[in-house]
């Protein structure tokens, strides 16, 4: 185990899936001579020349769609999306192509493709860079979707989801790039949600960029005498439900913490999820701590008060241990 | 307006000139029962025929290597019979049974194989240009020599993955044949009632592509010139070609033809690709009234076995119905 940033994590993990399989390579928006947008390629170029770490044009279509082709024949592409917001453009190539391919041709082609690329607000970077989408590509089936909310599972995720047969989207929150953790080397699974705190009172549920509020306001909850349970769902689609259910079945009440918008949320697929499930495990309503129905705002003061903070989760968890 | 019909010496031996005809007569036949069985409901969904067009797939899916891809469109039975794929397993997939090219999953616009390297059945308009660029930078990072043939209609030339694609490839300098079937309509749209610029070589060519135009209702012209293509995109790079050609029956079997005139129709039809190579190569002296019958019967013959197959065929069990949404070995 070593320490190092978000951003590190995941650059050291790019640089080890690229010495380790030649058919692996990186292409995207600025990831070459510019070093990445959020620089998490910065170097790769250097030490991999210019094919493998292939700068693109501005052309989201096209090259996420040329990354399902080169998948398809045969190489182990990572194609970086600058943001989320971006990727809309080439939503068709990832659902309609990456997605379908393999049901659709009966099981002929796979398409082993890995798409990076960044979520979240934070950054006062307002409406067209900011917002939180993966539930978008977690309706779908033939995807798994990933959200690496620590150290550990930036530099974990990448190899296993190069392993992986089926295109796998990482998501990573633009707020997480500085952080600081312990990581190791080997590969991590990628197909289970995970503790991240122990408690018994009531279970929080959440991913990526709303981990470290999470955390923060169980520790505030702490001090109040609630002792929360902590659940990161890391992998986004399929969803672990084994692990949030039992949970949920050992607190008797759940929370869930989702920085996309409340309507049509993944937030709302859980709570649906436990409700049929765990229904009559629960002591208290299930709630749900969203973004405001806004598009993200530049103001600072005004994208915070859009966001998921540590005092609506606080609040949210104390209305359902019923301290309100 | 129209071109006069297709003419002049055919440069092939016998045999080929034979084979060439044999490809044609075959589509022709397979999609006229196609209709006929989508009639008496044993197909359903949508059902795009390839009637006229045939001369594009035949002269230039020969064109081909086995190693080479092709990716096509929606409108792909065709490129998908002399590609390889067994008629049986074609018309299997139309009847949604199991023995189909792809299990029933994809139906007429979905037709994949992986042995000959068929990536689809792309029903996208515009979808599988950039696929195509993909597989070529495969091709190129592997030296694999591999050339991409990617067809798509012209109707796909207003979509901006056309231009994303060309620009890729050009820029890249990937094995592509970017092959436009350019029926004159996108649906029941006409081309001109579409796009600014209608001569689609220019469009292609401001891309620093190499950009022609060929008659698609002459095998010859296009055979001619996709060897000539493909031997160029497998040494330099991605070139583009428009096959000019018509589509004689409706957009898909639910197309009142409003935008069309019967007219237009009878004029493309004087043109059609089978009677015109035929009335050459008897000319000729390359083919007798026998043997084209031969070649009819022959193709009637693995018709009918076609349909025989694809009815007896079975239908994959609803308990399989999620097999393949995720490949065996990915986490669980």
């Amino acid at each position: 185990m070593s320490r190092m940033s978000y951003r590190e994590a995941m650059r050291e993990a790019l640089r080890e899936a690229l010495r380790a399989d030649p058919r692996v390579f990186l292409m995207g928006e600025d990831v070459g001579r510019y070093g990445g947008t959020y620089a998490v390629s910065k170097g790769l170029l250097d030490e991999f020349g210019p094919e493998r770490v292939r700068d693109t044009p501005l052309s989201e279509l096209g090259f996420v769609g040329a990354g399902v082709g080169a998948a398809i024949g045969g190489m182990r592409p990572i194609v970086e999306v600058m943001t989320v917001n971006f990727s809309l453009l080439a939503m068709d190539q990832i659902v309609n192509s990456a997605a379908l391919m393999r049901h659709m041709s009966g099981g002929q082609f796979s398409v082993p493709l890995v798409v990076r690329m960044a979520t979240g607000a934070g950054r006062q970077l307002a409406a067209q860079h900011s917002h939180s989408l993966e539930n978008w590509y977690a309706h779908v089936p033939g995807i798994r979707v990933l959200a690496p909310a620590t150290v550990a599972d930036a530099r974990g995720m990448l190899a296993a989801a190069l392993a992986d047969p089926d295109p796998v989207i990482i998501f990573e929150h633009v707020q997480l790039y500085n952080l600081e953790g312990e990581a190791g080397d080997a590969p991590v699974d990628i197909a289970r949600a995970a503790l991240r705190r122990s408690g018994a009172d009531v279970s929080l549920i959440t991913h990526g960029g709303s981990l470290p509020k999470t955390l923060e306001a169980a520790d505030a909850l702490a001090a109040d005498g609630i002792d929360a349970e902590v659940v990161d769902l890391r992998v986004l689609r399929p969803l672990d439900l084994e692990t949030i259910l039992a949970s949920v079945r050992r607190t008797h009440r759940a929370v869930v913490i989702d920085e996309g918008w409340k309507t049509g949320s993944l937030a709302g697929e859980i709570v649906a999820r436990i409700a049929e499930e765990a229904l009559y495990d629960l002591d208290a309503a299930p709630l749900r701590v969203c973004s405001e129905e806004v598009p993200i705002p530049y103001a600072k003061h005004l994208e915070d008060a859009a966001l998921p903070q540590v005092a609506a989760i606080v609040a949210a968890a104390r209305r359902a241990c019923g301290r309100s | 307006m129209i071109a006069p019909p297709p003419s002049g010496p055919v440069p092939w031996p016998r045999d080929r000139a034979h084979a060439m005809l044999a490809d044609m007569v075959r589509i022709r036949r397979m999609e006229e029962k196609c209709a006929e069985v989508y009639g008496a409901g044993r197909i359903r969904g949508f059902l795009h025929l390839y009637i006229g067009e045939e001369a594009v797939a035949a002269g230039a899916v020969r064109a081909l290597a086995p190693e080479d891809n092709l990716v096509a469109t929606y409108r792909e039975h065709g490129h998908a019979l002399l590609r390889g794929v067994p008629m049986n397993a074609i018309m299997a997939e139309m009847y949604g049974k199991v023995e189909g090219c792809s299990r029933g999953r994809g139906g007429s616009m979905h037709l994949f194989d992986a042995s000959t390297r068929l990536i689809g059945g792309n029903a996208i308009v515009g979808g599988g240009l950039p696929l195509a660029v993909g597989l070529a930078l495969a091709a190129r990072m592997q030296e694999a020599g591999r050339v991409t043939a990617c067809f798509f209609g012209e109707g796909a030339m207003a979509e901006g993955a056309f231009h994303e694609s060309m620009n890729l490839a050009a820029l890249w300098k990937l094995p592509v044949l970017f092959a436009c079937e350019n029926n004159g309509y996108a649906m029941g749209t006409a081309l001109e009632r579409s796009e600014s610029q209608t001569d689609l070589c220019a469009k292609a060519a401001s891309y620093s592509m190499p950009a022609m135009r060929v008659d698609g209702m002459d095998v010859v012209a296009v055979h001619e010139a996709a060897t000539a293509a493909v031997a160029r995109v497998r040494a330099d790079g991605p070139m583009f070609i428009e096959f000019r050609t018509y589509r004689f029956r409706a957009h898909s079997m639910f197309d009142a033809e409003l935008y069309r005139s019967k007219a237009e129709v009878e004029e493309w039809k004087a043109r059609g690709p089978i009677h015109t190579f035929s009335a050459r190569l008897k000319a000729q002296g390359l083919l007798t009234e026998e043997e084209f019958l031969a070649i009819d019967r022959a193709a009637l013959a693995e018709v009918d076995a076609a349909v025989a197959f694809a009815e007896a065929g079975r239908l994959e069990p609803v308990a399989d119905l999620a097999r393949d949404v995720h490949t065996p070995g990915a986490a669980a």
